[in-house]
């Protein structure tokens, strides 16, 4: 699915990037600790986490993830907005709690991936 | 080219700046076309080591050579060391606090994660001196 069928799905609005919403995307991963995200992830493009702070920009940018959901209306500071926008990273924010977010994307088809 | 040197000091003050030495290294590698698994492997082994030295040990040096075949990345710190390094290598051992477990650190994963993903890892740790790891990933 894109991006944008993420952000329906979610009914979320979109923090940053927005253009980038045409991107593909087919797995995600919800975790509110990066240490575990760096520990356990592959190949996931759809970070869902309900941390905001700098972090979890730069945890995305090292596993080459290409979009942050941000759970229970998070909204991410402006410096992990800035440091997103650099990258060119897209951000969202939807008022789903976090297991339901997750439910929603699977169902509509997004995998888990695979794990290191 | 032979050999690439780069040195990074690490703000052990600033948690929003860590990352960026890793950040850069990552932005070389793509540059000189190293094999994208290859750069996500030092990639999440250097920052978690730039994490810990901002974390633990009140920031440090992180000195990357990048040669044909191979990354070498040291994180040299002057904290307080590391008193039983067999325990630290348990995945879920940690001694962060409350404060940065809050900002989704302190899993007791980075150096586990440092090894796990590195095809060379060695460390040396000092009570009272400091830390030093060094990380090889081969191309």
């Amino acid at each position: 699915m894109t991006i944008e069928q993420v952000a329906q799905i979610l009914n979320a609005e979109f923090v940053c990037c927005e253009e980038n919403k045409h991107n593909e995307v087919h797995s995600a991963c919800g975790s509110d600790m990066m240490s575990d995200v760096l520990a356990y992830v592959k190949d996931q493009s759809v970070l869902i986490t309900g941390l905001c702070n700098p972090q979890v920009v730069r945890t995305a940018e090292m596993m080459d993830m290409v979009c942050i959901v941000f759970v229970r209306g998070k909204r991410p500071s402006d410096e992990a907005i800035a440091l997103a926008q650099q990258k060119g990273l897209v951000m969202m924010t939807t008022q789903h709690r976090m297991f339901s977010a997750c439910g929603l994307l699977y169902s509509a088809g997004l995998i888990a991936g695979e794990s290191c | 080219m032979e050999h690439l040197h780069l040195e990074y000091d690490v703000d052990g003050n600033n948690f929003v700046s860590a990352g960026q030495a890793t950040e850069n290294v990552k932005f070389c590698l793509k540059g000189l076309g190293v094999n994208p698994q290859d750069i996500r492997r030092i990639a999440i082994a250097m920052y978690e080591g730039e994490i810990n030295m901002v974390i633990h040990a009140n920031g440090g040096k992180a000195i990357a050579d990048i040669y044909l075949d191979k990354i070498v990345v040291q994180l040299i710190d002057s904290g307080e060391g590391i008193a039983n390094i067999e325990q630290a290598m348990q995945p879920g051992f940690s001694t962060a606090t409350e404060d940065i477990r809050s900002l989704g650190f302190g899993a007791g994963m980075g150096l586990p994660n440092m090894k796990k993903y590195t095809d060379d890892f060695a460390i040396e740790s000092t009570l009272g001196v400091g830390t030093k790891i060094t990380l090889t990933v081969k191309f």
